[in-house]
């Protein structure tokens, strides 16, 4: 299949596939980006987040940028990008058009109730994977903890965050010149 | 000249919203009392549409606004305006990131950010469970009750997902299952 069709259909799966924000995108990027197409690695899906959190733009489609650019230049992020929102343009124009109460019918909250719960799962199994990657020596570790409750407790911005994490993994690896088992390449 | 506007409105939108779909809701109700196009009634009910449709919500939230606004060029040119500043700077950050992949500093950058990363996704999902898991009605008081059903959905597909022959299912099949399970039990 001509590389540019793939990219832009798979993206388009993976949008059909994601139900919320950005992150629920995550298992299936995992699966069909890593594991089908091998265009990233699963460390570069947490680069591709900690990115797309910092800079303008929703996290879904600076995710989808980034891998289709990375695989094929500029034509591959805009490509990977209109996939991704391609699904949304089709069923929610068909929607809009003929079903506004959409929301509002109990199958399809019942239904809902039931996605969200598999959301929850998936994401779980999603961080577990990653952490494989992401989570190989104490440094990172004590960086993950500290994150989550700096994150969740404090509700410090996710924007501070990325910095702050980029800064303390600076000064650890360039001025501390620890060689840890890191993961990075 | 709508749709002129409607990029204008969506690219400013994409270029100062940073983060989920969710940090777009404020620039929406901004454009809504601007320019009349759709009341905050109607934004309400292209969020619940937003978060019940497949896509992105973000995503889903502009397209539904272009198209409430002026039908499907609408619909589409908002698409565009929302994401034509993410490509533009994500391209240009991914070409610097190409030319200094072999730098220590950018590796050592890197090395402290995917724990936080990591950590950063960890916590919405558990912003997710936390809602998910539990019912909040009238009927309980505004007491917190635990939502066991949805637990109980979650925790079967958590095992499935590392289960030999389950896990290799598409992951699209689990959310497939659970959406029936949540029509037959009335979740």
């Amino acid at each position: 299949m001509n590389i540019y069709l793939d990219l832009f259909l798979t993206f388009a799966k993976v949008g059909v596939c994601t139900f919320g924000g950005g992150y629920a995108m995550l298992p299936i990027l995992q699966r069909e980006v890593v594991e089908k197409k091998g265009w990233a690695a699963d460390e570069e899906l947490t680069d591709y987040f900690a990115i797309g959190q910092c800079t303008p733009g929703i996290i879904a489609v600076n995710t989808a940028t980034f891998i289709g650019h990375k695989y094929k230049g500029l034509a591959g992020g805009i490509l990977a990008t209109l996939g991704v929102v391609f699904p949304s343009l089709v069923i929610i124009t068909a929607i809009a058009a003929f079903l506004s109460n959409f929301a509002e019918f109990p199958v399809v909250q019942h239904a809902l109730a039931g996605v969200n719960a598999a959301v929850v799962a998936l994401i779980a199994s999603s961080v577990l994977k990653l952490s494989k990657s992401t989570l190989k020596d104490a440094v990172c570790i004590g960086i993950f903890l500290v994150a989550v409750v700096l994150a969740f407790f404090v509700g410090l911005s996710p924007v501070l965050l990325i910095v702050a994490a980029g800064l303390v993994g600076y000064v650890v690896r360039m001025l501390w010149k620890l060689e840890l088992g890191g993961s990075a390449k | 000249m709508i749709l002129l506007q409607l990029f204008f409105e969506f690219f400013k939108t994409g270029l100062f919203a940073v983060g989920g779909g969710l940090a777009t809701i404020p620039f929406l109700q901004d454009i809504g009392a601007r320019t009349g196009w759709f009341t905050n009634g109607d934004l309400t009910t292209m969020i619940a549409v937003s978060e019940s449709t497949p896509g992105p919500m973000g995503v889903n939230m502009a397209t539904y606004v272009g198209f409430e606004s002026a039908g499907l060029p609408g619909a589409a040119v908002a698409t565009l305006g929302l994401i034509a500043p993410s490509v533009i700077v994500i391209v240009i950050i991914a070409g610097f990131l190409q030319k200094f992949r072999q730098s220590k500093a950018v590796d050592a950058v890197f090395y402290g950010l995917r724990p936080a990363s990591t950590a950063l996704i960890a916590v919405a999902g558990l912003n997710v469970a936390l809602s998910v898991f539990q019912s909040t009605g009238s009927s309980t008081g505004g007491a917190v009750q635990l939502n066991i059903p949805a637990i109980l959905i979650a925790a079967a597909i958590f095992v499935g997902l590392h289960l030999k022959p389950l896990k290799k299912l598409h992951p699209i099949a689990f959310i497939g299952v659970a959406a029936v399970i949540g029509v037959v039990f009335q979740l």
